[in-house]
């Protein structure tokens, strides 16, 4: 961001305007997502997949990266996410998408909200614990009542019903990674002006100094409740999308595994910069796929090397590496 | 006699081996708030190197208890020189997702080394069965843990109040600065202790064995309950570490038998409860 | 009560057996610049934690103006009027020294939790922060990380972000620290041109400053207040003496 001194002529209002506007390689990222479509036409179901997890990942980035605050358990709005959007088409026969999505997101916003509570309470460990206990009290919730759920086996019945009546679902991923984009970008927008908005700064605030935040008259616990909220909600959508798009629900979509995996794909992108997530998920779930051949174990064994290499050589993740060396390369300090 | 009482000394048990797999992280988060969940990981290793002494070598179970914990203080001596010591200053996602890594990798290994199926493991024949006590059929190995447990709790005690050591690991977890400006070495300290509970948590693993069983997933099934023990207890207090794995032993292992519907996740409520009452745990500092 | 601007009746606070303050009592009337000293570890930053709500006490009664906020959390009583600064640098390193002004101005006028417009619809907010910069010799360096301020700088933001909040009653923790000579004129500066509509209380141990500014000089040693009086008085009194007795401090009383 700004590092030098600014001549008096430029309005202040009028430099962090520029800070503000769309940069060439965001135009181009958004224009990549529509590649596969051209390029990888085979690959669409796992394009899908991909914006799923990178806007869940972006949920994560509000609360971790934008304020500070470390979730162990945020699957936990994922799942019912996706377990409302799954029951609402298996049990009630309601299978349209859109309203689906609506669904989820109210219920994920409510547990959200409930939770927030809690959460804004609390820091350091006992933060980190409450949120993984929050995780894991879901998941076993769930696991019990399988009558509802289908426990382990997943949810049966799930069959949504096409777009707008016209799109349908089919096993090309046409349709599915048209509307997992779509959500994407939609909710993408979203947050880029939550980012750059007097909120997105008072969150910023917190994260750098939450001491300082009350000195300022700032409330707080106001705030993180607020993003966390909108956090969850997000992630609730996420959810839905992909009960809707796979037509399938089980409980490792709320499961430690998935808040687990979707703190490494953060971390991996870099977390605080809005494409962290996105980038993060693309590069993890490629490898994944590439390496799916490969036993279990291996794959723990390079995801854990990943991790000690990533904290080590790149604290910032991908894009933090790559925006220091874009600083080195114009000559900066 | 009712089954409570069997109940409570099952937990009883249970609960001494999670304190003992607990106590060196409870402390060494409590002097240098480094994040290790790798912790598990050491416990895991004890776990492996007793019973490959054990099947392969032929060792007495007994003399491999001091080998697990000899052997899980060295390899932590290892990881902290290489990786730990950059990370005292970082922040604590750093640190968590720095020892993640260790641990996803310990897995991998382990798995690799000895399959991924449980270890079969048979204590020997003089800790077999059970024992009556005052109309309570108590298995013997429970006792031999409870009071091997009570053994080394007594000796903790003891070091932490009366040695020149102790009172030293005390001051440094209580204030490190001011301990440092008492001329205290902390770091050295902390290698030490570091050790020490690693150590310890190697030779909780290889007492668990014959009780839990040992897999590769050891290291990240039983760190959510370590976590939970550490944050219930209060970081850097041994009593606090006894008193939580007291409470979540008792309570896992009763609410299993009394309500096993909702059992799974009765102790991950009563962690979130209690959390909420004491963020900094039971007898952690305000 | 309205003759007083803060007040802190009869304040207790101990953890355990270790007393932090015991029956504080202290007025600030409106308008005033008030010294608070003592030798380290005699309550004083604990004090200003106590009236600006970050510490609860164990009895007694805080009041700003004619109302008693004891109750009131520590962000309520900034929306009243009531701040502070701290002692060592607490600001936000990877923010601006400008987006740090603008969101303490932003949180005061309640618009901080607006999520749905641009931060730069807000130009008010964000002249008024530039404002207060540049009262500070700030501009120049508006846009560069916190991080990358010079430490008098970042003691300058640290004064800025308070002012920010347009108080009525400023609690300043010892804002020379740690500021060499060279560099503490623009500090001065800030302190002498802070307006006279706000009532003004300073912990320092530099002298200098205290004799400059303040009308009144409060002594705290172990919780307590030892005495209260002018600086010309505090300066000759024994017990002050004796309690400042063989420590070679900087400009410290004679």
């Amino acid at each position: 961001m700004a590092s030098e001194a600014i001549a008096a002529p430029v309005r202040p209002v009028q430099y962090l305007q520029a800070q503000l506007r769309w940069r060439w390689g965001e135009i181009a990222f958004w224009l990549a997502t529509l590649l596969p479509f051209v390029l990888a036409p085979s690959y669409l179901v796992l394009a899908s997949q991909i914006a799923i997890t990178a806007l869940f990942a972006l949920s994560l980035d509000l609360i971790l990266g934008f304020s500070g605050i470390v979730s162990l358990g945020h699957a936990a709005y994922f799942g019912v996410g996706a377990y409302t959007a799954g029951l609402l088409s298996a049990k009630l026969g309601w299978g349209e998408p859109l309203t689906g999505l609506l669904a989820a997101a109210i219920a994920a916003g409510i547990f959200g909200y409930l939770t927030s509570f809690i959460i804004a309470r609390f820091r350091h460990l006992a933060l980190i614990m409450i949120t993984l206990g929050i995780g894991l009290v879901l998941q076993e919730a769930f696991n019990s009542a399988g009558f509802i759920t289908g426990g382990f086996d997943g949810l049966q019945g799930v069959h949504t019903w096409p777009i707008f009546g016209r799109f349908r679902f089919d096993l090309y991923g046409y349709t599915a990674y048209t509307y997992s984009l779509a959500g994407l970008f939609v909710i993408f927008l979203i947050a880029r002006r939550i980012i750059h908005s007097p909120f997105g700064l008072a969150l910023r605030g917190i994260r750098e100094n939450s001491t300082r935040m009350p000195a300022i008259g700032a409330p707080t616990r106001t705030h993180i409740r607020t993003i966390y909220t909108i956090a969850a909600i997000i992630a609730g959508v996420a959810g839905a999308i992909l009960a809707e798009t796979t037509e399938t629900v089980s409980l490792e979509a709320l499961g430690f595994q998935r808040s687990a995996d979707v703190l490494v794909i953060l971390i991996l992108g870099g977390t605080g910069r809005l494409y962290g997530g996105l980038v993060g998920a693309v590069v993890y779930m490629v490898a994944r796929d590439q390496f799916s051949g490969l036993n279990p174990q291996y794959w723990y064994f390079w995801i854990g090397l990943l991790l000690i290499a990533v904290v080590m050589l790149l604290p910032n993740g991908i894009l933090g590496g790559l925006a220091h060396l874009a600083q080195r390369v114009r000559g900066k300090p | 006699m009712p089954p409570v009482f069997g109940v409570l000394f099952d937990g009883l048990a249970y609960g001494m081996l999670l304190f003992l797999m607990s106590v060196g992280l409870s402390v060494t988060l409590g002097m240098m708030n480094f994040v290790n969940l790798a912790h598990c990981s050491f416990a895991m290793l004890g776990g492996y190197v007793a019973i490959t002494l054990m099947n392969t070598f032929g060792w007495p179970f007994l003399a491999t208890l001091p080998a697990a914990f000899v052997a899980a203080a060295a390899a932590s001596v290892v990881l902290e020189r290489i990786f730990f010591r950059r990370f005292y200053r970082a922040s604590d996602l750093e640190q968590c997702l720095l020892t993640i890594g260790i641990v996803f990798v310990s897995i991998a290994v382990a798995a690799y080394i000895y399959g991924t199926d449980q270890q079969p493991m048979q204590p020997p024949v003089y800790l077999r069965g059970s024992i009556n006590v005052l109309g309570l059929d108590l298995a013997v190995y429970r006792l031999f843990l409870v009071a091997v447990a009570l053994v080394i709790t007594a000796a903790l005690m003891v070091t932490v109040e009366t040695t020149r050591f102790g009172a030293q690991v005390r001051a440094a977890v209580n204030n490190q600065r001011m301990a440092r400006g008492l001329g205290i070495n902390v770091d050295a300290l902390f290698a030490v202790t570091f050790a020490l509970g690693s150590g310890l948590a190697g030779l909780g693993g290889a007492l668990a064995i014959a009780m839990l069983g040992l897999d590769p997933q050891f290291a990240l099934t039983y760190l959510i309950y370590v976590l939970i023990v550490v944050s219930v207890g209060g970081l850097g207090s041994i009593f606090g570490s006894l008193a939580a794995a007291m409470l979540l032993g008792i309570s896992d292992i009763a609410g299993k038998y009394y309500v096993p519907a909702i059992g799974a996740f009765l102790i991950y409520l009563v962690m979130i409860v209690l959390l909420m009452w004491r963020p900094t745990g039971l007898f952690g500092r305000r | 009560m309205s003759e007083t601007a803060l007040a802190a009746r009869g304040v207790n606070k101990s953890f355990g057996s270790l007393v932090v303050a015991a029956d504080v009592e202290l007025i600030l009337p409106p308008g005033v610049r008030y010294a608070l000293i003592g030798p380290n570890g005699a309550g004083k930053t604990t004090l200003i934690n106590l009236m600006t709500g970050m510490l609860a006490p164990d009895s007694g009664q805080i009041f700003l103006g004619p109302d008693d906020i004891t109750a009131l959390p520590p962000h309520e009583r900034v929306r009243l009027g009531l701040v502070r600064t701290f002692q060592i640098n607490t600001l936000f390193p990877h923010l601006t020294a400008l987006e740090s002004v603008t969101l303490a101005v932003c949180e005061r006028r309640k618009v901080a939790s607006t999520w749905w417009h641009k931060l730069t619809a807000y130009s008010d907010e964000i002249d008024e922060a530039y404002d207060v910069l540049s009262a500070l010799t700030l501009a120049p360096v508006c846009h560069r990380l916190t991080r990358e301020l010079a430490y008098g700088q970042q003691r300058l933001l640290e004064i800025a972000l308070a002012l920010a909040a347009k108080p009525k009653v400023l609690l300043l923790d010892e804002p020379a620290a740690g500021v060499p000579r060279e560099e503490s004129r623009e500090l001065f500066a800030a302190i002498a041109g802070l307006s006279r509509d706000i009532t003004v209380l300073f912990i320092e141990h530099d002298m200098d400053l205290v004799f400059r500014f303040a009308s009144r000089v409060i002594v705290m040693v172990g919780g307590r207040v030892l005495v209260q009086g002018t600086p010309a008085e505090i300066a000759a009194d024994p017990q002050v003496r004796a309690v400042y007795l063989g420590k070679a401090r900087h400009g410290a009383v004679p």
